[in-house]
């Protein structure tokens, strides 16, 4: 795990920088669309206290600058499936954004939808020797934690502390200079497929961008969708992009699981596409247009012309003539739409979803916008049921308030302020390497 | 599901008859079909150059360098290179020298002859003879301050206005300073002006009688007082011969038949005044007065002449004075009441002394 942690933390040294700089970007590759929006960081300050805009959730330090979206090539269930296409999509995006901003960014937040996550709940405990917490001491019993097998090719995307205890007292969180003689703590750790984040890393390498950071989309969907409240009492937010469709579960403001089903809207459009014999294009039209999950008697009567909307010409006069009814586009949208939605179920069912204090479940992305997703979640996975959308950030513009930017937004107030996860913490000395070094220089720099 | 309807007649296609047919013949690639009715659609991407050279330009110090340094270069090497001839330099001078002297040279800004006003013909030989260029001459050749600050170095001159004017005139008003008063000193005879500055030279006093005099060193500093004295001596005036410096201190105002009137150096107008109002009063210099003391003005003195003083003595019984001051001895039968008045003489004397 050295290397990971040597990485992660050149990550975050990155993003220092680019905080420095003030101009970083965050890019969002999706199954069906890529995102690349660019944050300005003024810095604290920019507004004073009689303004009233507190510090909110974060996102009064930056605003958006430049922002674009085109559609994404080459990405399969939320992995890079064709490396060059998404190269192109990727630098399409960036220079539209940049174009927009007037500044060249060096330094990129993506996030990561699919490669299979997996989530696990490990736990440290070490004997405090000073008999208070020090900083030393945090980061020893985070190192102390006992990784079990991730299995091969697994790299390690989030490792956060959620809780920690000190002797009997549970749920800190911040324990240092408490006073005891055990430190425990939990810890929840995100791991992916090695080869997809290295795609990515890649990928993004290629546009000779520097990686800042990498994000979870369905950890970033949840801190842009969820309000506070519900991060705090317990809430599952699902992020229903165009391949994958992200899960994500959050108690007293830190994730606890995370998971993603790999089904998504591209599925759904894909099923109308063949149910209907009709070009991709045209589907997805039919879906975001005429799309719906409820069925109504108006809805045999509302005919839909397939045909002549589509612009291509079979050559066949019956083919290119026809039209369905709207009741016809929901028998083929709404089976799918279950399906996903049962996977969903599974997945919460297998976190143990049932037992939170607060069941609420907000959806979000893409295919969230289908009309009538909220009566049909209600029912197959309970009843706190919302249709979730991102936080308002400054300088977005009204195209990218949509729910399927919420990863995106989400990511934003990731690098404004990440929590605190492993690797920001030194260290151990015992572990480290070049200790001596390192403490002399530690010595030098306190006492002169 | 599929088929036509009429539930929708705004497409209108139930009216509309059957689509033309191509006329039978071998089918044509699908491919080619596509290619004619249809372009390729180009790839919205950019390439990897234009993306490099896109964040490029977006980079401030290249963006600087493009767009300020790299013309600002290119200008230079080009001249440089241009002008690294020696022909070329010549000519390029040459050519720049030829341009300016032709537009100097044009007629509106020739100047062909001088206009002199208020100078005196003394003055204007040397207006002349002081002019930098030979007329016709172009105006930008004049340099009419340096050549007003020469001009007005003449003590004459106390104020030139030197404007070249439309037609190609020099015009010179020329201020003259007036001579107010005639300094005699050691070294000959001045004219001052009424500030006391020396406007010129005189050989005798005759050139100008109608100037009071004055003399005396450092009398020309002070000019200005000595014209208020002259001012303040109204009724005497057709007796002064002229007002004398003493010691570089006062002044002594001289009248003819050699009578003085000794000012003192602290406001001498009014001790002047107080003179002649005394001359009012008894008609004082009208008589035989050789000198009004009036250094202290709490106590003037006057010195008698000779013919006073020995009439005075005459009437007194003593025995009179020579022109030189010496006690004429009277004959032996006067003896006794002339030592007497020798006596009260003696005790006068000092105080005349001026």
């Amino acid at each position: 795990m050295r290397d990971l942690y040597q990485a992660q933390r050149t990550m975050r040294q990155m993003r220092r920088q680019a905080m420095a700089r003030g101009v970083l970007a965050v890019l969002d590759v999706g199954t069906s669309k890529i995102t690349c929006i660019i944050l300005q960081f003024d810095g604290p300050g920019q507004f004073r206290d009689t303004d009233g805009v507190g510090p909110m959730a974060g996102q009064s330090s930056f605003r958006v600058i430049g922002q674009f979206t085109t559609q994404s090539r080459g990405v399969r269930y939320g992995e890079i499936d064709t490396m060059g296409e998404t190269e192109r999509a990727v630098r399409h995006v960036v220079q539209g954004a940049q174009k927009q901003a007037g500044v060249r960014v060096d330094h990129v937040i993506a996030t990561i939808a699919g490669a299979r996550p997996a989530s696990y709940g490990l736990a440290g405990e070490i004997t405090l020797t000073a008999g208070k917490v020090t900083e030393q001491d945090v980061a020893a019993v985070l190192a102390a934690c006992d990784a079990p097998d991730f299995g091969r090719g697994r790299e390690v995307l989030h490792a956060q502390p959620v809780n920690f205890a000190v002797d009997a007292r549970s749920g800190l969180s911040d324990p240092r200079d408490h006073v005891g003689n055990r430190l425990a703590v939990d810890m929840h750790v995100l791991t992916i497929d090695g080869t997809a984040a290295s795609n990515l890393v890649q990928c993004i390498r290629r546009c000779d961008l520097e990686l800042a950071g990498v994000g979870s989309a369905a950890y970033a969907a949840g801190r842009a969708a969820l309000v506070e409240d519900e991060q705090e009492l317990g809430a599952a937010c699902i992020d229903m992009g165009g391949g994958v469709t992200g899960v994500s579960i959050f108690l007293k403001k830190h994730m606890i699981f995370a998971d993603a089903v790999r089904m998504g809207g591209d599925l759904v459009t894909r099923d109308i596409s063949q149910g209907l014999r009709v070009p991709t294009q045209t589907a997805e039209w039919l879906k975001t247009r005429h799309g719906g999950l409820e069925a109504t008697g108006r809805d045999d009567v509302e005919m839909i012309a397939v045909g002549a909307a589509s612009g291509a010409e079979t050559g066949d006069w019956e083919t290119d003539r026809r039209s369905i009814s709207r009741a016809d586009l929901i028998g083929i949208m709404r089976p799918r739409v279950e399906e996903i939605l049962d996977g969903v179920r599974a997945v919460l069912d297998a976190a143990g979803f049932d037992h939170m204090p607060s069941r609420q479940i907000v959806l979000t992305g893409g295919a969230s916008q289908i009309p009538g997703l909220d009566v049909l979640a209600a029912r197959i996975l309970g009843q706190n049921v919302r249709i979730g959308r991102p936080l308002r950030i400054q300088g977005l513009a009204q195209q990218h308030t949509a729910p399927c930017h919420a990863a995106t937004v989400g990511l934003a107030l990731h690098a404004a302020n990440p929590q605190d996860e492993w690797w920001d913490f030194e260290m151990p000395v015992e572990r480290s390497g070049v200790i001596g070094l390192k403490r002399a220089y530690r010595w030098f720099r306190n006492n002169w | 599901m599929p088929g036509l309807n009429r539930l929708t007649p705004s497409l209108g296609w139930g009216a509309r008859p059957a689509p033309v047919r191509p006329p039978a013949g071998r089918p044509q690639p699908a491919g080619a079909a596509v290619a004619a009715t249809r372009p390729q659609r180009r790839d919205p991407a950019p390439s990897r150059l234009s993306y490099r050279l896109t964040r490029m330009w977006l980079t401030p110090l290249y963006r600087r360098v493009i767009r300020i340094g790299l013309p600002a270069f290119l200008a230079c090497m080009i001249a440089g290179l241009w002008l690294s001839d020696e022909t070329r330099r010549a000519s390029l001078q040459g050519g720049v020298t030829a341009m300016i002297e032709k537009v100097q040279t044009r007629e509106a800004f020739m100047v062909h002859r001088m206009q002199i006003s208020g100078a005196s013909a003394a003055v204007e030989k040397g207006l002349l003879a002081m002019l930098p260029v030979t007329l016709p001459a172009s105006s930008f050749d004049i340099d009419l301050d340096s050549l007003r600050t020469q001009v007005e170095r003449l003590d004459a001159v106390e104020k030139v206005e030197l404007r070249i004017m439309p037609g190609g005139i020099l015009s010179a008003h020329v201020t003259e300073r007036r001579p107010a008063v005639l300094w005699r000193h050691a070294r000959g005879i001045d004219l001052l002006d009424k500030g006391g500055y020396r406007v010129a030279s005189v050989t005798s006093r005759d050139v100008r009688r109608d100037l009071p005099m004055i003399a005396g060193e450092g009398a020309g500093a002070r000019a200005a007082e000595a014209m208020a004295l002259i001012d303040a001596a109204g009724p005497v005036l057709p007796r002064l011969r002229g007002l004398e410096r003493m010691g570089e201190r006062r002044w002594d105002l001289v009248l003819d038949r050699g009578q003085r009137i000794m000012l003192p150096a602290e406001r001498p107008v009014a001790a002047l005044e107080q003179a002649l109002a005394m001359d009012r009063e008894g008609g004082l210099l009208a008589r035989d007065v050789v000198a009004v003391d009036l250094r202290d003005p709490g106590r003037p003195i006057l010195r008698l002449g000779l013919t006073a003083q020995n009439t005075l003595r005459r009437a007194l019984g003593m025995p009179e004075l020579a022109p030189d001051g010496s006690v004429i001895e009277p004959d032996e039968d006067k003896d006794g009441a002339a030592g007497g008045k020798a006596g009260a003489a003696a005790g006068k004397r000092p105080a005349d002394r001026g």
